[in-house]
């Protein structure tokens, strides 16, 4: 996926919506290029498991490096559908493709539930920009 | 001179049918094990451990040792540790029978000197902190910070009120906040000053009446000592909360001041650091505490009394906290504290912070020009040094200051701590220290920041092995040693 | 002064060097109303022979292990400590060192813990073992308090026969935070499987049983496991190390985590203190162990070199949200076990707790002959080193009195701890313990 055509949050990660057959909400989440070059080498990673209800900027999960830990923090409220152990199991596939393989949850939504502020490509960049590097 | 073979691992070192220790034959009737035990509980064969030989022990353990630096053998300005030399009186006095071999449970009429000993330096101890009751049981400064926390909880808890939070700057150790959660508060942050001073407008914002206690580390862990102390100790005061002094910095102002006296109500001691008990590679350590006299009920058993008829372990003190290890405290540890504060006096332990102070200062005169100190010219004990520039102008880290130090034959400061300073190097040199040793350190530095950046990015060059790789250590723990992995070829 | 090096024209030199200009100028940022205006009152200060003579006056006031003859146990104990250890343990570079934050400068250490974590494992057959906690009883505590996070109830299930200091350290750190902690009694001397199948359920995070127990008696560690499991609770084995040189290890009976004192592997009894809190733990439990563990890694070169890991566990990086909020552990005490498990080996072990096996059961038998008819065993199961006889006649204290003053430290009363067991008489005996030794006991208290 082009970060594009991606949403993000103040905290890093990026989102993407997509409308399920059930009528509810898909958010694919992961986190982005900026914060992934900022952590250095990641060792670990925790991920909400499926079945666990997130609420909008809370945290859902866990992001290790040699001597730095992260929160992850949900976009929205909802709940876990999946979790990426690919990517748990072998960090390397966040590094190389964020946007992509590396994505780490599915939470599905529904239309109105409680959100996080937002931004679009262009408003991220800038905002990474403003951030001591 | 490396001896590669000796320290390869016990567990390759191991051959089967050795051993290094024999016990007598039994002098009692002797049975079949699964005579006297179920043979459910039994074990089939005995435990797995290496089979060695005593001189295979001997000589291994002798050879890693050398693999450390240590105080007695290099200069070792840990920024927070104090690694001031360690007495080897007090190692001779820790280790004699009369004091060593003692059980916990023997009577106290049998260890009335002991009892004496403890009870001399609990009093020590509370003169030197102003604050009138100390408990020598806990084992560490975190026990310690955990031990007080829990003595808050009790007190506000039989006063009826519901406090929930701990505060602590920014700058805290780590321990602090962790303690705090240990203890079931919640710890919140206050923020410093650009001078890492306590903010006293964010500390307003943060104090009401769910503060049960706020932590400080003073001087703090810039090694600054913070001139607002008694202002904060009436905010937090005011609003009903307690301070905590963290007594990791202690060695700044033995006999100077008085944690009691600027308005602590609970600290702990590290005599390990203070009181030169040595730090053991990791410990042990010894955390006694001192408390105000409201405090003193709740204080962890057991407690020494001193009655007409000798001295005696308490044990029934209703309003305690209760036990918080199995026995009496890291009495070897309190042991080597008391022979500290005996030799030295009050004079001498003035003399102790006064020459700590006065080697930090120098130290920070000789190097501030290279390695800016962004807290200013002066400190207490210690300081903490920037490498920011360097690392902007030249990509040098403080990381790789500390790990070329190596190679100039220096232990490394303490690096990225406190969070506050970016590329922070802690440095401590301690009073036994001399002003040539200072000097030849300084001059290293000096050194280092002019060699190319490509040396250091790589050092230490020096030593046994070079930067561990702390990614793979942590992404694949290996915590123990397995026999799969392949042998090194014999040398 | 004891430990100071610079001279007056040192000290002139430096300060003209800081730009201060005297001592006092020194400390200009410490308010002057917060200064001690007097010298602290402390004893006078004594020189090195001064200390020496002092201290020695004051060990002769106590009446050691080594004068006395020690029958003493309840979780400290008089075990032989190899000269070996001493020695290697009073090299500077070990003992003067400090944590090994850098791992270039403190290979030795970093291998020792290394070496030791792999001997505990070894020795419990766990997966991961840390580099020490402070002792048994904080190591008890702090195994609950990680059963409580990584299962998320709150029900903490122990027996009566757990070490009394244990709970009590126990009760302390649980006090101000949402655990429940539920004793069950074991009258018997030992937790019997249905008493405990009926205590545990979906909310208990943990079973936490000491074996041997502090009675000295064997529990049923395989059956109690497996209830503990079968709810979904963690199994917490407390152990005598010196003990599995003969008795199965936890791990082959499905214990999850497992905590021991360290003091019998060659630390010195010291009225306490320091002693070696031991803890390990199934791998799948690893991110949770609190305190300082050592990893084998390799530098760039590709050389083997060990570090510290899993760092973000610990208090210095996750503040509050730390697994715990150990520092400083035990270090020397640590390496003071490896060298003792390196010299005693696995037939080494299985000697001294050999021998512990026999002379205990041997000094019970002969204390229960002698007396006449007037001291009895407490309880029905078997044994390790350490046992409770009843005293018909209810005066422990008399017994132990007696004992002392023919030069014995004869074990403790029971009812110190356990008021149901006022005639209860808890006693020791390691593999230091001779015959005559046990026979003079015996003599001692026969007239009685």
């Amino acid at each position: 996926m082009r970060p594009e055509e991606l949403l993000f949050t103040r905290t890093h990660e990026w989102v993407c919506f997509e409308r399920a057959a059930d009528g509810s909400q898909i958010a694919t989440m992961g986190i982005t290029a900026f914060a992934l070059e900022a952590l250095t080498d990641l060792t670990y990673l925790e991920l909400a498991a499926p079945g666990t209800q997130v609420t909008a900027g809370q945290p859902c999960g866990e992001i290790e490096s040699v001597k730095a830990v992260s929160d992850l923090y949900s976009p929205v409220t909802g709940e876990v559908i999946e979790a990426n152990l690919a990517a748990r199991d072998k960090l390397e596939l966040l590094n190389q493709d964020p946007y992509g393989s590396g994505w780490l949850l599915k939470i599905r939504t529904q239309e109105g539930a409680a959100r996080v502020e937002l931004l679009d490509y262009a408003a991220y960049q800038r905002q990474c920009a403003e951030e001591p590097h | 001179m490396r001896n590669q073979q000796a320290t390869r691992t016990l567990f390759e070192l191991s051959k089967p049918g050795l051993r290094g220790c024999r016990l007598p034959e039994p002098d009692v009737p002797a049975a079949a094990l699964h005579e006297l035990l179920p043979a459910e509980l039994l074990a089939d064969a005995p435990p797995p451990l290496a089979e060695l030989a005593e001189p295979d022990v001997v000589r291994h353990f002798t050879n890693l040792s050398t693999q450390n630096m240590s105080v007695d053998t290099h200069f070792y300005p840990l920024g927070s540790c104090t690694m001031k030399y360690n007495p080897k009186r007090n190692e001779r006095v820790a280790q004699l029978a009369g004091l060593a071999e003692l059980h916990p449970l023997q009577p106290d009429t049998t260890v009335q000197g002991l009892l004496a000993l403890l009870y001399e330096l609990a009093a020590m101890l509370a003169e030197i902190a102003g604050l009138p009751a100390v408990s020598l049981q806990p084992a560490a400064g975190a026990h310690g910070e955990l031990t007080s926390l829990l003595v808050a909880a009790a007190h506000f808890r039989r006063r009826g009120e519901q406090r929930t939070k701990v505060l602590a700057p920014d700058s805290a150790h780590g321990t602090n906040p962790a303690s705090a959660a240990m203890a079931g508060f919640t710890a919140v942050t206050v923020q410093s000053t650009p001078q890492g001073f306590v903010d006293l407008d964010d500390l307003r914002r943060k104090l009401d009446g769910q503060v049960a206690v706020f932590m400080i580390t003073n001087p703090n862990t810039l090694g600054m000592f913070d001139p607002q102390i008694r202002v904060i100790a009436e905010m937090v005061h005011g609003a009903g909360g307690l301070i905590y002094l963290d007594g990791a910095n202690m060695n700044a102002i033995l006999g100077i001041c008085r944690p009691g006296d600027f308005g602590a109500d609970m600290m702990h001691f590290n005599c390990h650091k203070t009181f030169s008990g040595p730090h053991g590679g990791g410990g042990p350590g010894a955390g006694p505490i001192a408390v105000s006299s409201d405090l003193a009920p709740y204080l962890p058993v057991p407690l020494i009394e001193r009655t007409a008829e000798g001295y005696r372990l308490v044990l029934d003190r209703p309003h305690s906290i209760g036990r918080v290890r199995s026995f009496f405290g890291n009495v070897g540890v309190l042991i080597r504290a008391w022979c500290y504060l005996r030799t030295h006096g009050a004079r001498g332990l003035r003399e102790v912070s006064t020459q700590a102070v006065l080697n930090a200062n120098y130290l920070l005169s000789r190097i501030q020009h290279i390695l800016p100190v962004p807290q200013g010219n002066r400190c207490m004990h210690e300081f903490v040094a920037s490498a920011a520039r360097l690392k902007a102008e030249r990509g040098v880290s403080a990381m790789d200051i500390a790990k070329r130090l190596l190679d100039y034959g220096f232990h490394a400061p303490t690096v990225y701590f406190p969070p506050i300073v970016k590329e922070a190097l802690m440095i401590e040199p301690t009073e036994t220290e001399s002003k040539e040793t200072l000097d030849a350190f300084a001059d290293a530095l000096h050194q280092i920041v002019q060699e190319p950046p490509e040396l250091l990015h790589h050092a230490p060059h020096s030593t046994l092995h070079s930067r561990p790789d702390e990614v793979q250590a942590a992404r694949h723990p290996v915590t123990s040693w397995h026999a799969t992995r392949p042998r090194p070829a014999s040398p | 002064m004891a430990y100071l090096f610079n001279t007056p024209e040192d000290q002139q030199a430096m300060l003209a060097a800081i730009g201060a200009a005297s001592l006092d100028d020194l400390f200009a940022m410490v308010p002057r109303e917060l200064r001690l205006a007097r010298e602290l009152d402390l004893p006078p200060a004594l020189t090195e022979m001064e200390l020496w003579h002092h201290a020695q006056k004051l060990a002769a006031q106590n009446r050691s292990c080594r004068e006395l003859v020690c029958f003493l146990g309840g979780g400290a104990y008089d075990h032989f400590v190899p000269a070996v250890v001493d020695q290697l343990a009073a090299r500077g570079e070990f003992y003067t060192s400090y944590t090994p934050y850098q791992a270039e400068a403190s290979k030795g250490n970093l291998q020792a813990f290394f070496e030791y974590q792999t001997l505990i494992t070894r020795l419990t057959g766990m997966d991961v073992s840390n580099a020490s906690l402070y002792d048994g009883a904080t190591a008890a505590a702090e195994a609950v308090l990680l059963s409580l996070a990584a299962t998320g109830r709150r029900r903490v299930v122990l027996p009566e026969s757990l070490h009394p200091a244990y709970r009590q350290v126990l009760a302390t750190y649980l006090a101000h935070l949402d655990a429940e902690l539920v004793t069950l009694p074991t009258p018997q001397g030992s937790l019997l499987p249905d008493d405990l199948a009926q205590a545990v359920d979906e909310q208990t995070a943990c079973v936490l049983v000491q074996h041997p127990n502090f009675f000295g008696v064997l529990e049923e560690m395989p059956a109690l496991a497996s209830l503990a499991k079968r709810c979904g609770a963690l199994f917490i084995a407390a152990v005598d190390p010196i003990s599995l040189g003969i008795l199965k290890r936890p791990g082959d009976y499905g214990a999850d985590l497992v905590v021991a004192e360290g003091q019998s592997l060659g630390n010195p009894l010291q009225y306490g203190g320091p002693y070696l809190g031991i803890m390990a733990c199934r791998e799948p439990l690893m991110r949770r162990l609190p305190g300082r563990i050592a990893g084998q890694t390799t530098d760039r070169h590709g050389r083997t070199c060990y570090v510290l890991t899993l760092q973000t566990r610990e208090q210095h990086i996750r503040r509050e949200r730390a697994t715990s909020n150990i520092c400083t552990n035990q270090g020397l005490l640590a390496l003071r076990a490896a060298i003792y498990l390196a010299v005693m080996g696995p037939q080494g072990l299985r000697e001294a707790a050999t021998l512990c096996l026999y002379k205990s059961r041997y000094l019970a038998r002969r204390l229960v002959e002698a007396s006449g008819g007037r001291l009895a065993p407490a309880f029905q199961r078997p044994t390790f080193k350490e046992f409770v006889l009843r005293d018909r006649s209810g005066r422990v204290e008399a017994l132990v009195e007696q004992g002392l003053a023919a030069g014995y430290l004869a074990g403790v009363p029971l009812g110190r701890w356990y008021p149901q067991w006022a005639d209860g008489w808890l006693l020791a005996v390691t593999e230091q313990r001779t015959l005559s030794e046990m026979e003079g006991l015996c003599a001692c208290l026969a007239g009685m």
